[in-house]
């Protein structure tokens, strides 16, 4: 999940969906109502951002769980983040459930006493479901389990299937896959897509930081080591994407586009670019900005294998008044069925491995993606991902980034003073 | 019978003058104390509080701050960043303020005149005022744009090339000026306006009488009379340029940092304040205090340098 996406479901839901869920809420009802009716009628409040597609889960739920209601408050990305830290600080404010995304997910950990340890609530037997990379993210340093795993990003590139056929290029998944197994093979493409559509027509890819941030989602270590320590200035792997964007602004092949401003919006309706970086969530976020271009996009592998960009957790803050309640509900929109649920509905992929190998994800299809095996390419690569050490200002690493690549798109300062003072902002964060 | 009669009588007079004498003492007190009580939670406690903060290494990642004496301060001194917010803050001031204030001058002088539906026109310079902040910000900001934006598609069927003005320095100033411009000229305009009409009738037709024209009576009749009003509206839009901060933020395409553009282009001191403490996740609540508290510094010697020009003009009327 990304805050900035504006997902909607576009699909219906399939007869075996239906079929499905409809026997989760009757198992469930089963077994919880026996219990439910001695309880008092409590609200449950959800903290996330963007859309997480819950909204049909929670329906299915309350109806199981006579007495509950589940109310949704909902932010942007950011915003969302920094409220959860100051009700938190403040002792004040925080819902009983709060979704937290990786990039901030080790400066929450570092703060286990505001959160409900969940392995009182069976955390640990549900371990064996995730990537061990994607449980531990939550895990603090004292071993008490924060959160529990929603989505991962993985990542694949989405394209322009039109602008490829005008270029000459082969327009089948496959096929790029194969022709773009690196990144630096990835330009070469690009290369001749420019060289045939011409430098004022659309350019190869729309922004130079969203192609830096899916190279630093596949490296290990990025910005912090094992250690902990940041590691930004000597890690040969960041000055390594930073160089293949580089690359592409001198070649001419990027748009210089702000991610989430109004011309990257724009662009995807117009096509003023021929492909974009596509963590799973940016499905959604295609759909969203551009409906009318459906069918004309098509999702392919990733060069250099593995990666995720994005991803989130839900907690349980100490601020609960009834942290039993909201650990089930936590465990309950953390299942395999209703993470499966929200991948088909929404788009987010799930994060267990019992539902990226099943059969009704690897063999997911996606109509506005020309009928991409979406489930097969993203679950491949959540699947083959290097997990990554993460800290405490990722995300302001991130921005120092994203400032530095723009000023060289904008031609505000040379590739290596740029570089510079990306240095220089790193340092002045701090660890 | 007589003697208890008096005492009686006395107990009660003299309290009864005691009452009003603290009265007259007290109640004025305590007809304004509701303010300074309210003052004193809302306004002084926070103010002071900041101020102790800033003396800090106060952040909310870490649940133990130090006192750190000014250290606070000498490093804001030597960060090029600050020094960068406060040029932006001082140039969006200027560039929006001047033009601001003149036209609103030239508004309010044709609003003054014998206009049809007068009233109408008076209501519809103020509605900018009344449009939320946000909304003007993200309308704006697309009318801004690179490649779709409104303003550029003007530029371009005359013949000008796009302007990229987000990402220049200059351009990105002008944008924000505009914003703060739209929503501000009008309400300007209408304080010109109520001092325009308390401005005697007959000034204007001694003029007349001496041959003074329209323009001629607006430069050397309503300008001079306007002083103190255009005094009061230059305080009041530095106080509030220099806390300059929807408008930028929301101007930048991806906000979640605060950073005012790729190279801090058109961060604002209020900006960086708030990059300090929440936009990062960096949460520096000292450096973020310091930084408040200099912009209270800057506030206090712009308001003194106000000051010392009203003292001048009114030296000068003498």
């Amino acid at each position: 999940m990304n805050g900035s996406t504006t997902s909607r479901r576009r699909r219906k839901a399939t007869a075996a969906v239906i079929a499905v869920a409809a026997m989760v809420t009757a198992v469930c009802f089963v077994a919880s109502s026996a219990t439910a009716a001695h309880r008092d009628a409590i609200t449950l409040t959800v903290d996330v951002f963007g859309d997480f597609g819950y909204k049909d889960l929670y329906a299915q739920y309350q109806q199981s769980h006579p007495g509950i209601t589940i109310k949704e408050d909902t932010e942007q990305y950011a915003p969302h983040h920094t409220a959860l830290a100051q009700h938190l600080a403040t002792g004040a404010g925080a819902d009983d459930i709060e979704a937290i995304e990786v990039g901030y997910i080790a400066q929450f950990a570092a703060q286990p006493q505001n959160f409900v340890d969940l392995r009182q609530y069976g955390a640990s037997d549900l371990k064996s479901r995730y990537p061990a990379w994607k449980y531990d993210q939550a895990v603090s340093s004292n071993g008490s389990v924060i959160g529990l795993g929603t989505d991962v990003g993985s990542l694949g590139i989405c394209y322009r299937t039109d602008l490829f056929k005008k270029a000459g290029l082969p327009t089948d998944p496959a096929t790029l896959g194969k022709m773009w197994p690196t990144w630096s093979k990835f330009l070469a493409v690009g290369q001749q897509f420019q060289s045939k559509i011409g430098a004022n027509g659309p350019k190869f890819i729309d922004s130079g930081s969203n192609l830096y941030n899916a190279i630093i989602a596949q490296a290990n270590p990025a910005y912090y080591n094992a250690q902990g320590k940041v590691i930004a200035a000597s890690n040969p792997k960041i000055k390594g994407a930073w160089d293949t964007t580089m690359q592409a602004i001198s070649m001419g092949l990027d748009k210089g586009l702000s991610a989430f401003s109004n011309d990257w919006n724009t662009g995807f309706k117009k096509g003023t670019f021929a492909t974009v970086t596509c963590p799973a969530w940016m499905m959604g976020y295609i759909q969203g900005q551009a409906p009318a271009t459906k069918g004309k996009w098509n999702i392919a592998p990733v060069p250099g294998g593995g990666g995720s960009w994005g991803g989130s957790f839900l907690t349980v803050t100490k601020q609960s008044q009834h942290p039993a309640e909201a650990a089930d509900l936590v465990k309950f929109l953390t299942s395999p069925a209703s993470e499966l649920y929200v991948f088909q509905h929404t788009g987010n992929l799930p994060s267990e491995i019992p539902v990226l190998t099943s059969k009704a994800v690897q063999s997911f299809t996606n109509p506005f993606f020309s009928g991409a095996p979406v489930g097969k390419i993203f679950a491949g690569s959540a699947l083959a991902l290097k997990p990554q050490v993460l800290g405490p200002h990722q995300g302001d690493y991130q921005t120092a980034a994203s400032n530095a690549i723009q000023r060289v798109e904008q031609k505000k300062q040379s590739a290596n003073a740029s570089w510079q003072q990306f240095l220089t902002d790193v340092q002045n964060v701090g660890g | 019978m007589k003697v208890e009669r008096t005492a009686v009588l006395t107990v009660p007079r003299t309290r009864r003058r005691l009452l009003r004498r603290l009265d007259s003492r007290v109640s004025p007190y305590l007809f304004v104390t509701p303010f300074f009580v309210i003052f004193g939670i809302f306004g002084l406690f926070p103010l002071v509080y900041t101020g102790w903060i800033s003396l800090t290494d106060r952040n909310l990642l870490n649940p133990v701050s130090h006192f750190i004496g000014l250290q606070n301060y000498t490093q804001l001194i030597h960060d090029s960043y600050f020094w960068n917010a406060v040029e932006n803050t001082f140039g969006i001031w200027f560039l929006s303020t001047v033009p601001q204030l003149a036209l609103a001058l030239v508004i309010a002088h044709v609003l003054n005149t014998k206009l049809h539906a007068r009233t109408f026109f008076r209501m519809a310079v103020l509605l900018p005022q009344v449009t939320s902040l946000v909304a003007v910000a993200l309308i704006f900001t697309q009318m801004f744009g690179h490649d779709y934006g409104f303003v550029n598609w003007v530029l371009g069927l005359v013949g000008i090339h796009h302007v990229y003005w987000e990402a220049g320095r200059l351009s990105s100033w002008v944008a924000l000026s505009v914003m703060v411009m739209w929503r501000w000229t009008g309400y300007n305009a209408l304080i010109y306006l109520a001092a325009m009409q308390a401005i005697p009738e007959e000034l204007y037709e001694a003029a007349a009488v001496d041959g003074a024209r329209r323009w001629r009576q607006f430069v050397h009749v309503t300008v001079p009379m306007l002083r103190p009003t255009i005094i009061f509206t230059v305080i009041i839009s530095t106080i509030g340029g220099l806390q300059l901060f929807t408008e930028p933020y929301l101007f930048q395409p991806n906000v979640s940092g605060g950073t005012g553009g790729s190279g801090r282009q058109y961060q604002t001191i209020v900006m960086y304040l708030y990059e300090k403490f929440l936009g990062s996740s960096q949460f520096k609540f000292g450096y973020a205090s310091a930084i408040a508290w200099c912009l209270v510094l800057l506030i206090g010697v712009f308001a003194l340098v106000n000051y010392l020009i009203v003292g001048r003009i009114r030296s000068a009327e003498a």
